[in-house]
């Protein structure tokens, strides 16, 4: 690495430490906590291949004689499996870091997906407004009057009736995304597009205008950029709902299949065995989705007190 | 208000209409009816002629006119696997369902209103700080694994409580089996209510919360206590009720909301209700079960939002209507 970049990337980081945020931040243990486990979770995942001892993808690393082996703590435990096997004799620890990182990469790209819907309808129907607006935000009324996972519940149970399960085991990861990704839209449209009714009106807008740049330049360089603290704060948010509809999906068989599990549907193929005492296939990814689940929480209602104490309404 | 009423039904009306279009659709490309009805050992020609007596080769738009006529009349279809009118299979599923639905109610209307009223007046204690904690740690606990761990503790571990199916229900007015009549209804009932208000209490609770920490701060509860006025009294008669609008508003959402999760919390315990029903449905391509279930979900969801907009607009004298029905 250069001088140079160092030198920027130092006066960045500097900046944002010493800004509100990063004062804030500092002085908020749950939120240093926070970061820092969601910061574990995600190298963790990212690094699976590495960190792995097996890779629960290659069928001739998994015996079935294997199978149901406890974590190492407890008796009668195979000292090669530290968190035990599931039911299909695969190694937990390794299926529980990819399936983290299918978690999160559905998580992820659902909410990019609906922020880019959301932001770009929040945008044109705010700053057209007019007819269009109202047509747009009765759209949006009409999708949020309906359940999220409802929605992805029916569509994902006649995509696989249509497809048969074998095509649609091996897209999965496509439909999960598309679907999370398109029912949630409304909720960046509609707060974006308060903000660019307020930030319209403001005089920068017009002097924008006035020197003559166009519509888009002015909706994606002037008045978005003045709209990110609260699209921060619907991200995390969102980003943990996100999560939670997959594994629940998955969970239902709607989702990534037992052969690619992510959290959810290893926490599935575990339930069947709870009642012969083979608690670890759920328990351990359970506790695993629970955490990841519930640092992006926190560090979204930190975001939300620091950002727009306005918006703590739940 | 009578404009807005109008406006309203209507929207309801074009959005059933979506609803069946999606249907139809479903029902129209989703398996094969003649195979369902005959089997694979008929000659083509026997085929084309049946196709045509079903009215299968009929232009889309008149089959689609037909199927929104038979719907109308509460015609949905028979199931291919129980042999039955598809709407009389749900139908006998809805109570388990409703059920269910309503003991998480209670639970969360029990809990959700003493909790938040206590968090906002005393938000400082450590009772507060914990039911705080403890709501975020709810919120992120996806309701099937709740499920699973009540199951594990109560009924794998201890026994206290049974941990699949209905258990005892007893028949009322005709149709409806109710789990409220026998002590057994209520054990059965206890883990999956518990189970599918989990989810939605944390939500309440900090929403009332919210709301009420306002409230709290308005002129008129200030002159309240000026005026000497039991603390109870301001909190429970004087604060709250201005607190319970937007509670109302969300809360007829949510119980939209809660028929989905249902389907979840139905597949951990068991539990014959309509989820149930939807997701066997699924696996076994019933068809028009399953565009029966879309439709009578939907016309719940339009229902309960339609009728908790009108309530808001009745209920609330700030609410422009005007505005709010352009």
């Amino acid at each position: 690495m250069s001088m140079t970049t160092t030198a920027v990337e130092a006066s960045r980081w500097s900046r944002m430490w010493n800004s509100n945020m990063g004062y804030s931040f500092r002085r908020n243990p749950v939120a240093v906590v926070s970061l820092a486990i969601f910061a574990f979770i995600t190298v963790m995942s990212l690094l699976a291949p590495l960190i792995a001892p097996f890779d629960p993808y290659d069928p001739a690393q998994i015996d079935i004689m294997n199978s149901e082996y406890p974590p190492v703590w407890v008796d009668g435990a195979d000292a090669q499996f530290m968190f035990g096997t599931d039911d299909q004799g695969r190694d937990l620890w390794s299926t529980i870091l990819y399936g983290t990182r299918l978690s999160l990469l559905i998580g992820l790209c659902a909410v990019a997906l609906q922020a880019f819907l959301g932001i770009s309808i929040g945008l044109i129907a705010g700053y057209v407004g007019g007819r269009l607006d109202s047509l747009l935000m009765r759209m949006a009324d009409i999708q949020l009057s309906f359940s999220t996972l409802m929605v992805a519940i029916i569509f994902l149970a006649v995509t696989q009736a249509m497809f048969g399960s074998e095509t649609f085991n091996q897209y999965a990861v496509y439909f999960l995304i598309a679907v999370i990704g398109v029912a949630e839209w409304p909720q960046y449209a509609r707060t974006v597009r308060a903000t660019v009714l307020a930030e319209k009106k403001k005089e920068y807008v017009d002097s924008a205008r006035v020197l003559g740049f166009g519509p888009l330049r002015i909706m994606v360089r002037h008045i978005l950029p003045n709209s990110l603290s609260p699209i921060f704060v619907i991200s995390t948010v969102q980003v943990a709902n996100a999560i939670i509809s997959e594994a629940s999906l998955s969970f239902l068989g709607l989702g990534m299949p037992p052969s690619q599990p992510s959290l959810g549907s290893l926490i599935s193929s575990g339930f069947d065995y709870i009642f012969s005492g083979s608690w670890w296939i759920t328990a351990i990814p359970g506790v695993v989705l629970v955490v990841l689940v519930l640092v992006i929480n926190l560090l979204g209602d930190w975001m939300r007190d620091v950002l727009n104490p306005k918006l703590y309404k739940g | 208000m009578l404009a807005y009423l109008v406006k309203r039904v209507f929207q309801a009306i074009a959005v059933m209409l979506v609803i069946s279009l999606v249907g139809f659709a479903i029902q129209d490309n989703l398996g094969d009816p003649l195979r369902e009805l005959v089997g694979q050992s008929v000659s083509e020609e026997v085929r084309q002629e049946l196709r045509d007596e079903l009215g299968l080769n009929d232009s889309f738009l008149k089959q689609y006119t037909r199927f929104l006529g038979n719907a109308l009349q509460g015609d949905l279809g028979t199931s291919y696997f129980f042999k039955e009118p598809a709407l009389d299979v749900i139908l006998k599923k809805l109570p388990a369902t409703l059920e269910l639905v309503l003991g998480a109610t209670l639970i969360i209307v029990g809990l959700s209103v003493p909790l938040g009223v206590y968090t906002a007046i005393k938000p400082n204690t450590i009772l507060s700080r914990l039911i705080m904690g403890i709501s975020i740690v709810g919120i992120s606990i996806p309701v099937f694994l709740t499920a699973i761990l009540m199951i594990f503790v109560f009924s794998v571990e201890f026994g206290w409580l049974p941990s699949y199916g209905r258990g005892d229900v007893v028949t009322v007015f005709g149709h409806w089996d109710t789990n409220f009549a026998t002590l057994d209804g209520w054990a059965h009932i206890l883990l999956p209510s518990l189970a599918l208000a989990s989810i939605m209490l944390p939500l309440f609770v900090r929403l009332i919360r919210a709301e009420m920490m306002e409230v709290l701060q308005s002129e008129y509860v200030k002159y309240a206590k000026a005026k000497g006025i039991r603390p109870f009294r301001i909190y429970f008669v004087h604060a709250l009720k201005n607190t319970l609008l937007p509670v109302i508003t969300v809360g007829g959402v949510q119980i939209g909301t809660m028929v989905a999760y249902t389907i979840l919390t139905e597949t951990v315990f068991q539990w014959p209700g309509m989820g149930f029903m939807f997701l066997e449905a699924v696996n076994r391509v019933d068809t028009p079960l399953i565009v029966a279930y879309l439709i009578v979900v939907g016309f719940i969801f339009v229902l309960t939002n339609t009728v908790v907009d009108l309530i808001y607009g009745l209920v609330n004298p700030t609410v422009n209507l005007a505005r709010m029905g352009a």
